[in-house]
């Protein structure tokens, strides 16, 4: 076991490294220099010339990106000329907040996801299936951001149950009641398409399993039907589903950009959809990498994960 | 054509493809319609709410025309979904079928740069690259083709490699087909219905994530809208002016429930598993509709008494008939052989017994199975679920298939005698123990940890003997349990099946297609043929002198060992299918001593002697006393 | 004269756990060097359990796996790339499944036509007229060629594949457990008629099976393999009556038939070894009543009488039966 998680970390070196390699490259394609970006359009040429000197912007690409990469090892990402901060500071402090919303969201979609999937499969055809097959159909078929307004509008706005939007309140203490508040809306806005993609696959893979002729000797056996369908069926049914769970959080991660906006949530997305508007290209590509990077760990944690549920992974 | 009609069978996405009919329409005839010019803004009519005078759905924060508005936006957004769609899933398949088909060391490359491109959450791939190109719509669809081109690729190859081994590839090569031909005539029209259903599952999703950038500020650009940039715009009044906001996104969310319910529909119409009705999950016991009376129990001194069982398949208006009033007695302690081709009903008619038929689409339209004297057809699912695996159980054919692949041995057997007896873990786990070893598995304290995939086929089947033994079962209802085995292995399990029902007095019922075993193992048999029992009595005299002429004709294609290189005597024809079966004797088509009777009529099954019987009008000088 | 077939040395070696560069994990020999004659005309049968190699054999034979090691050499001419176009002219395969073997989108006609265009290069009309012979040939009607594999039944699905193999006009055919899928009344039926089209096209098989007695029925000689090496090579008519290595005794003593009664051919309970851990010596002897230190070394095949070959140092008497 121990073994196998080793060599997946090992496994992400070059899937980072390839990861950075991406990010350089398409920064690298974009049109202009920098260096006019930072000084404006009435700088001398002098001066955009020493800057680009400075950037090393000067020197070959491929010499450019181990200077970026061995910088980025140091914790160095540079700095964001829009916020006149440290690129590196400034993602931290905000994917603490993505990741409270995304995780929240996430924590819903699987546990609400997979249980709708699994009651659905069980009573094919029934009024619970259909009712979740409907809500599930609905789910997917909504832009989160259109959903997190019309949230704002029903229960914010008119029912006053819930702050508009932010993170905090601006007056008051800043205590897990007021996070709780705050995070309801958005989180529930984020988890709702990802809640319908788990209950479809799950009640796909579990139909699937039923069919099994492992399914078949459960029963034979005797065993009560709640064990064949939650002890048998549902895990057999997790290996498919955990990967997609995996692929969910990406997809979490990705929505919480929209809800961000929609709730003003002080989070990473919201940051590089600015900073691509300023174009401030060291704080996009911080932003990006230093996510990315996250999202490969917590992937690495979804395999080890599947190998603890599947023996035949592990050899 | 046939998709169509299955498409339009599903009345949900016959009522997707219409609405996207009407949107689709509407988006084509718009340039035609005598509506507001959409990005002439008019301040002085800002935010009118929808019905006004002259602006069927009000006006934005610039006073433009909304209707006018929407139904332009929805033009541009769902030419770019459907442009990002069809460009990710054509360069998509295309990279996933390369890397199927040759496998090796480009499928490593291309695999490994696409897991890269999938390490990234999709929308920060997706912002990088319209940070890197500017935003503007074209850039937008880019980003999201290319952002999803990994997924049709894993999507694709997984297919394509599951065809490239296929035998009928094979068989391409070894015709003189080139790589080309053999990937766009044998590969491709395979895998097309694979990229339609892909594609026809995400078109929504790639609609909503263009509206999505768009929404960002990164997509379209003003004064030029699509749905989902009328969206963002609509957001700084969403308090004051709702409607605004309302109408582009309830157009989004139409267009894409609309496509949703299509791609379903176009999913489970070209789905080859879903071709024979629905992906059904079976209940937990055989559904049952008798309308017949109940037989009685008619073996007296029978354990198991099978009488007038009639088991079908139904499945999309057809009925197949696997069994078709099926008598059987199994007595303490013997064992009867279940003989048949495939589809004879043999298998059924073992799974019947429990309610383990696969229901839907299977049904016992008729017989009793009475057991203890008591009828189980029908019988509450707690009574069966007693009875199952404590004083009937069951093993199966493939080894492989019947033990769940996750839970070691040792879990599986425990969990068997948990089910009926209240005993504490630790207790079970030595009664496995035990039971391991009562199978000859080597070393069975330590191999009670393993699981199913690191036994061999034999030991695997040896774990099944053990799970069915597991409570001391009366009945033990054995389904072609050596048939997936070598001929060595299969010679030591039924070695041991017959030494454990002979110390333990079981009584075996055994199902199988192979004379061979029958005349080793059992005691009586029952021939099957097209759902019915054909004949029965005791194994040797059935063996040496056939009555019925399939039994007879059957053991004469049987090739026996020692007879040297000859012509194997054939049954010409083939049996009837069960959802068509003749009037009279099934085997009469085939049978060379066929009269008229024959085909006339229900012909019973006869007592031929006290322990014989029949289902002939004319049998075989059978009866006649052993010369 | 010439043999059909003969081989030299061929042999298997399956990587595992192949890496993107460097070495793979472990090696696997599917296949020990085999050296082999088939004379034309002649059946020769191959019997072994699975996992003995006699799949791998099949697909090295027609091309679509590539030998580690030796040569093929049909009527005096060698073929050494795996290049199964090259090889379909000369020789042919006829799978264990009929149904798979056959594109499930294609009709009938344009399967047929397949080997006739790419390995023959004929005219349409001359592709007709080839594919009307060869299924009145093998009983088939014409009616099925515009129709598409799932209408047919196992054994008519069989027939469609034994047809196309026939329309290369190879002189040999590889039957890769061709009748294992069917049911005993059409199995006979299949074998029949393979039996016909031998003798009228003056073919050459090799007739690979696990059902010793329906190889003992079709073939003129068999070799049994086990474990990736040939064990036993003899007359058809004898090797299962008087088998002369302990593991066909075996085999034959294991295969249930009607009239013998039940007994445990083998008191241990003992498999095939690990072929990730092979045994040193003969591969049998862990099972063999009869092994002493001796079968510490591989036994080679040799002569041993009356058109026998087999791999023993202690073989059993011809005399016993």
């Amino acid at each position: 076991m121990g073994s196998y998680i080793l060599t997946r970390l090992l496994s992400a070196i070059p899937v980072l490294l390839g990861l950075s390699v991406i990010v350089f490259l398409i920064m690298a394609m974009i049109p202009g220099d920098p260096a006019t970006a930072i000084l404006g359009s009435y700088a001398t040429p002098e001066n955009v010339a020493k800057l680009n000197r400075d950037l090393g912007l000067d020197k070959p690409l491929v010499q450019r990106y181990f200077i970026w990469l061995g910088n980025m090892l140091q914790g160095d990402f540079g700095r964001s000329f829009s916020l006149n901060r440290p690129v590196l500071d400034e993602v931290a402090e905000r994917f603490g907040a993505t990741l409270v919303l995304a995780g929240t969201a996430f924590v819903i979609c699987s546990a609400l996801g997979v249980a709708a999937g699994v009651v659905s499969a069980a009573r094919q055809y029934g009024a619970a299936d259909k009712a979740i097959t409907f809500a599930v159909l609905l789910g997917i078929s909504i832009p989160s951001f259109f959903l997190g307004m019309m949230m704002i509008l029903i229960f914010a706005v008119n029912l006053r149950l819930f702050p508009v939007s932010g993170m905090w309140p601006i007056y008051g203490a800043r205590d897990a009641a007021a996070l709780l508040r705050h995070l309801t809306l958005p989180a529930l806005a984020l988890s709702v398409v990802a809640t319908g993609v788990i209950a479809r696959l799950a009640r796909s893979a579990m139909l699937e399993v039923l069919r099994q002729d492992f399914v078949r000797t459960a029963r034979a056996k005797g065993v009560h039907e709640r064990g064949v369908i939650w002890r048998h069926a549902l895990r057999a049914a997790m290996v498919s589903i955990i990967p997609v769970l995996g692929i969910q959080a990406g997809f979490v991660l990705s929505g919480a950009v929209y809800i961000e906006i929609v709730f003003q949530w002080p989070g990473v997305g919201r940051m590089l959809v600015d900073a691509i508007l300023k174009r401030d290209i060291l704080l996009v590509q911080g932003g990006v990498v230093l996510v990315a990077a996250c999202y490969v760990m917590f992937n690495i944690a979804v395999d080890v994960a599947q190998s603890l549920l599947d023996p035949r992974i592990r050899t | 054509m046939s998709f169509l009609r299955l498409l339009a069978r599903n009345r949900l996405a016959l009522a997707g493809l219409v609405v996207m009919a009407c949107v689709c329409l509407l988006a084509l005839v718009t340039p035609l319609l005598p509506l507001a010019a959409p990005d002439i803004t008019d301040t002085g009519n800002r935010f009118r709410p929808p019905f006004s005078e002259g602006a069927l759905l009000g006006t934005d924060h610039l006073g433009r025309d909304l209707l006018s508005r929407l139904l332009w936006g929805t033009r541009l957004s769902l030419a770019v979904g459907l442009a990002a769609a069809v460009t990710a899933a054509v360069l998509g398949a295309a990279i996933g079928i390369v890397a199927g088909f040759y496998g090796g060391r480009t499928d490593n490359l291309i695999m490994r740069g696409v897991d890269m491109l999938m390490a990234f959450p999709y929308i920060l791939l997706a912002l990088a690259i319209v940070a890197a190109l500017g935003p503007g719509l074209m850039n937008a669809l880019i980003a999201v083709a290319a952002v999803n081109i990994p997924f049709f690729a894993r999507n694709i190859r997984g297919v394509t490699v599951g065809i490239a081994h296929k035998e009928f590839v094979d068989a391409a090569r070894l015709s003189g087909m080139s790589d080309l031909r053999i990937v766009l005539t044998e590969i491709l029209p395979n895998v097309v219905p694979v990229i339609v259903i892909a594609m026809s599952t995400t078109v929504g999703w790639m609609i909503l994530e263009t509206a999505g950038l768009s929404f960002l500020g990164l997509g379209s650009q003003p004064p030029v809208a699509d749905l989902g940039s009328m969206l963002g715009e609509a957001r700084a009044a969403l308090i004051t002016s709702p409607h605004t906001s309302v109408v582009p996104g309830a157009m989004i969310l139409v267009i894409v429930m609309a496509i949703n319910l299509l791609g379903d529909g176009v999913r489970d119409a070209l789905d080859p598993r879903l071709k024979s009705g629905a992906l059904n999950r079976p209940l937990p016991a055989t559904q049952v509709a008798r309308d017949a009376p109940v037989p009685a129990a008619q073996g007296g001194a029978a354990l198991l008494s099978i009488d007038g069982l009639k088991t079908e398949f139904r499945v999309k208006g057809r009925v197949y008939r696997a069994v078709g009033g099926v008598d059987l007695d199994v007595r303490p302690g013997e064992c009867l052989g279940l003989v048949g081709e495939s589809g004879s009903g043999k298998s059924v008619t073992a799974l019947s017994v429990m309610g383990l038929v696969a229901s839907p689409p299977g049904v016992i339209t008729g017989g009793s199975v009475h057991f203890d004297g008591q009828d189980l057809i029908g019988a509450r699912y707690e009574t069966l679920r007693r009875i199952r695996g404590d004083r009937v159980a069951y093993i199966f054919q493939d080894p492989q298939a019947t033990l769940h692949p996750l839970y070691t041995i040792g879990t599986q057997l425990v969990e068997a005698i948990r089910a009926h007896h209240a005993v504490p873990r630790a207790e079970a786990r030595a009664r496995a123990v035990d039971l391991l070893g009562a199978v000859r598995i080597p070393n069975a304290a330590a191999r009670i940890d393993s699981y199913p995939h690191e036994l061999s086929g034999g030991m695997r089947q040896r774990v099944g003997i053990a799970m069915a033994l597991a409570n001391d079962p009366d009945v033990i209802i054995a389904d072609e349990p050596t048939t997936a085995l070598d001929v060595t292995v299969q010679a030591q399990i039924l070695a041991l099946l017959d030494e454990l029902r002979r110390a333990r007095g079981l009584a075996i019922l055994f199902i199988t297609h192979d004379f061979g075993v029958v005349a080793q193992l059992c005691d009586r048999v029952a021939v099957m043929y097209a759902g019915r029992i054909v004949e029965t009595g005791p194994t040797d005299a059935i063996l040496s002198r056939p009555a019925h002429p399939y039994t007879a004709r059957l053991m004469a294609c049987v090739p026996a060992p020692g007879g040297g290189r000859r012509r194997l005597a054939t049954i010409p024809g083939l049996p009837p299918s069960v959802d068509d079966l003749p009037a009279g004797c099934a085997f009469a088509g085939r049978c060379d001593l066929v009269q008229d009777t024959c085909r006339r009529g229900e012909i019973t099954l006869d007592p031929l002697t006290a322990d014989r019987a029949v289902r002939c009008p004319t049998p075989l000088r059978a009866g006649a006393p052993a010369s | 004269m010439t043999p059909a077939l003969r081989l030299t040395d061929l042999s298997k070696t399956f990587d595992l756990g192949k890496r993107l560069i460097g070495p793979p994990r472990a090696r696997v020999r599917a296949l020990q060097p085999l050296t082999l004659e088939v004379p034309s005309g002649e059946t020769l049968g191959i019997v072994g359990e699975s996992g003995c190699g006699k799949s791998t054999l099949a697909r090295m034979l027609v091309g679509l796996l590539e030998p580690s090691t030796g040569r093929i050499e049909i009527e005096g001419a060698p073929l050494d790339r795996a290049d199964p176009a090259a090889f379909g002219r000369r020789i042919q395969y006829v799978f264990q499944d009929p149904i798979s073997s056959l594109n499930p989108r294609k009709t009938i006609r344009q399967i047929m036509e397949a080997p006739l265009r790419h390995l023959h290069g004929m005219t349409r009309a001359a592709r007709a007229a080839r594919i009307a012979e060869i299924f009145a040939a093998v009983n088939l009607r014409d009616a099925f060629l515009d129709r598409y594999p799932h209408e047919f039944s196992g054994g008519q699905a069989q027939r469609i594949g034994i047809a196309r193999a026939l329309a290369a006009e190879a002189r040999i055919l590889i039957l890769d457990e061709p009748v294992s899928a069917l049911d005993v009344s059409v199995q006979a039926q299949v074998l029949n008629l393979l039996a016909d089209l031998k003798t009228q096209f003056g073919l050459t098989y090799l007739f690979i099976s696990h059902d010793l007695a329906v190889v003992e029925a079709v073939s003129d000689r068999v070799a049994v393999l086990y474990f990736g090496s040939v064990v036993e090579l003899g007359p058809a008519e004898r090797i299962f009556a008087r088998p002369r290595h302990p593991y066909t005794r075996l085999l034959a003593d294991s295969a249930p038939v009607v009239g013998r009664r039940l007994a445990a051919p083998e008191g241990r309970e003992t498999e095939l070894p690990d072929p990730l851990n092979p045994p040193t010596g003969c591969a049998f002897r862990a099972r063999c009543p009869r092994a002493s230190a001796l079968c510490a070394t591989v036994p080679a095949l040799r002569p041993d009488g009356d058109g026998t070959e087999v791999a023993c140092h202690h073989p059993l008497d011809p005399e016993q039966g």
